[in-house]
């Protein structure tokens, strides 16, 4: 075909989109069902006969559903335990880290405040440096909050990206509001919870999911806070103990089931595979639920990871 | 005396930000003096004294202590492979979006984006909780190889030093692939229409059109990501690999920040080593930082700090 004879090229140009596309929509296909395969899998395992789901036999639908499991785990000890500090600590830290955040966002634009710049950057500048775990964990040791509830919030509140978040967009609310505020004899303080908070409200909606998600998933400190102590274990940290543990973990099990559950079946007594995925689902489901509520803040939040000071 | 009012309440400014200004003092500043136990023989839990001072003697036992030495190389070695895998990949969110931008089904492509975001959220353990109901020896995979024929006895993905550094990445990749390529999206939703519109007039195809005009107007974005994973060559996080080690996989899986809270922990109890190792690894981090910020001030005339 001659390059004179436009139907040929357009032929030709039509038949190589059509492909480009068709292994566009497969490829995604693939991406897409890695991405939630393994969420699915976990799940229907949860409730299916556990005689099953211990061989690897329940692959692509339940078998023999039954939901023994949801109440199995509430009887191993330490589980209800960890999910109530998982829970607290959810709900203080994300509160005080949201409105300490707001605070300072709105104070940082205040032109009155002294030395308004420099305070700035030595908060936002500690985004970039890092003492180490060492110095950090003898630090949280000396102030008394290792094996203590208050070592996950303290060091959680300030959170410069945040902080630089309401500040920015603090400054784009018109100074009249504040001006007028100022005029009706509104103090420092009075300006900010009657009149910005109220304002910059979209913006610590965002904050708060973030920092909640945030404070759910920790682990790390956990780990290196928690040392001496079961008290302040997190249903992440139990989780990771679970899997990792198979040996003690089968204990904490026969210690639930054989006095409870006299009928208990082989499909529903507890095994380490039922624990594991069930906890595992529990642990999930927060994450899951506020995540339709999350995605219209996306573009706002990546600018998290990627924000100019 | 009379009392500038204006400064007065300057100062009642500063008090409502003092509290939170001794936070940061307190829990991000505070802990830099805590580099002084690596010029220490310290010894948890007696207090360092002028008896105690050693000067450069553990970062010097870095150097001069074989067993040390081949410790430190070989977590290097670790880290800078890890660390490179990452970096060399690092144009996989951006083909990504390119090409999820190129789905003309809107319902599809949300679909698409809202479940590979997903795996953003969760935490490194619930990762590894499904990597390990996924591919343990009784997990979905090797009960359907096994079924199938292909293989006689599990495979254990998991225990295995084999493709370690790989598989790392391919964990970081399906955790935040989805997430990193939200910002190649916004920025091509940014790209001017008519480019694309007087493009296609001319007769492009869809490839050119990439190559083109969507792949250049978005380099910038990438370049900034390639900067900052630059300079955190060497800050991955302990967590994933916390998860991930066991015993077969240690000496090919720790990293620096894992090293030092392993070394830490071990029997040694050695936290002046391992203070002065991560000490080193901060200031070299700091210097990356800057040293990438300032090429990208050369560059692109302006930084990302």
């Amino acid at each position: 075909m001659s390059k004179h004879n436009p139907g040929g090229v357009q032929l030709d140009k039509s038949f190589t989109d059509r492909v480009i596309s068709v292994i566009t929509y497969v490829v995604y296909a693939i991406f897409a069902f890695v991405c939630v395969f393994p969420f699915y899998y976990i799940f229907i395992n949860s409730i299916s006969a556990n005689n099953l789901s211990e061989r690897g036999k329940v692959i692509l639908y339940p078998i023999g559903i039954h939901f023994q499991n949801y109440i199995n785990v509430t009887k191993i000890p330490g589980l209800l335990n960890a999910a109530k500090i998982s829970v607290l600590r959810t709900v203080v830290g994300t509160a005080l880290t949201v409105i300490v955040a707001g605070f300072l966002g709105y104070m940082f634009t205040r032109q009155t405040l002294w030395k308004r710049k420099f305070w700035y950057r030595f908060v936002v500048v500690t985004m970039y440096f890092n003492a180490g775990i060492i110095p950090w964990y003898l630090t949280m040791d000396k102030l008394g909050l290792t094996n203590n509830f208050w070592g996950y919030i303290f060091p959680t509140i300030i959170q410069p990206f945040y902080i630089i978040l309401c500040k920015t967009f603090c400054e784009s609310v018109p100074q009249e509001l504040q001006d007028a505020g100022e005029i009706d004899g509104a103090g420092t303080l009075r300006i900010f919870f009657s009149i910005m908070l109220p304002v910059i409200k979209p913006i610590l909606a965002t904050i708060a999911i973030f920092a909640a998600v945030a404070q759910w998933n920790s682990f790390q400190d956990t780990l290196l806070l928690m040392t001496s102590t079961d008290k302040y274990n997190t249903l992440q940290y139990v989780l990771f103990q679970y899997i990792n543990q198979a040996n003690s973990l089968k204990a904490l099990i026969s210690s639930t089931t054989s006095s409870s559950n006299l009928a208990a079946t082989l499909a529903r007594a507890a095994t380490a595979t039922s624990v594991r995925m069930t906890v595992t689902v529990v642990v999930v489901l927060p994450v899951m639920m506020v995540y339709p509520f999350f995605q219209r803040f996306f573009t706002k939040g990546i600018m998290i990871g990627a924000v100019k000071g | 005396m009379q009392i500038d009012p204006k400064k007065a309440r300057s100062y009642r400014e500063f008090l409502y930000i003092l509290p939170f200004i001794l936070l940061v003092a307190v829990f991000s500043y505070f802990p830099l003096y805590g580099w002084i136990y690596a010029f220490h023989d310290y010894q948890p839990p007696k207090p360092i004294t002028a008896e105690t001072f050693v000067g450069l003697k553990w970062f010097t036992y870095i150097v001069s202590n074989p067993v040390r030495t081949a410790d430190v190389l070989r977590v290097l070695r670790n880290t800078f492979a890890i660390s490179g895998i990452s970096l060399f990949f690092s144009w996989f969110p951006m083909i990504f979006a390119v090409f999820l931008n190129e789905i003309k089904c809107k319902p599809y492509q949300k679909f698409v984006q809202t479940v590979t975001t997903l795996p953003n959220f969760i935490s490194w353990v619930l990762v590894f909780s499904i990597a390990f109901n996924v591919f343990g020896s009784n997990g979905a995979v090797n009960s359907v190889l096994t079924d199938m024929g292909v293989i006689s006895k599990p495979i254990s993905f998991l225990k295995s030093k084999d493709h370690l550094w790989f598989k790392m990445w391919l964990w970081l990749t399906w955790k935040n692939a989805g997430w990193a390529a939200i910002m190649y999206l916004a920025a091509i939703t940014g790209i001017d229409e008519q480019m694309i519109e007087a493009a296609r007039v001319d007769g492009a195809t869809r490839m050119q059109i990439i190559r083109h005009i969507i792949i250049p107007s978005i380099l910038p974005t990438y370049f900034v990501i390639v900067m900052l994973n630059i300079a955190s060559f060497l800050n991955n996080g302990m967590e994933q690999y916390y998860v991930f080690q066991n015993d077969f996989n240690r000496k090919y899986i720790e990293v620096l920040d894992l090293y030092v809270y392993n070394y830490a922990r071990s029997s040694i109890k050695n936290y002046p080593l391992s203070t002065a190792i991560s000490m080193l690894k901060s200031i070299v981090s700091v210097a990356l930082l800057a040293g990438t910020n300032a090429v990208s001030k050369l560059i692109r005339g302006e930084s990302f700090i």
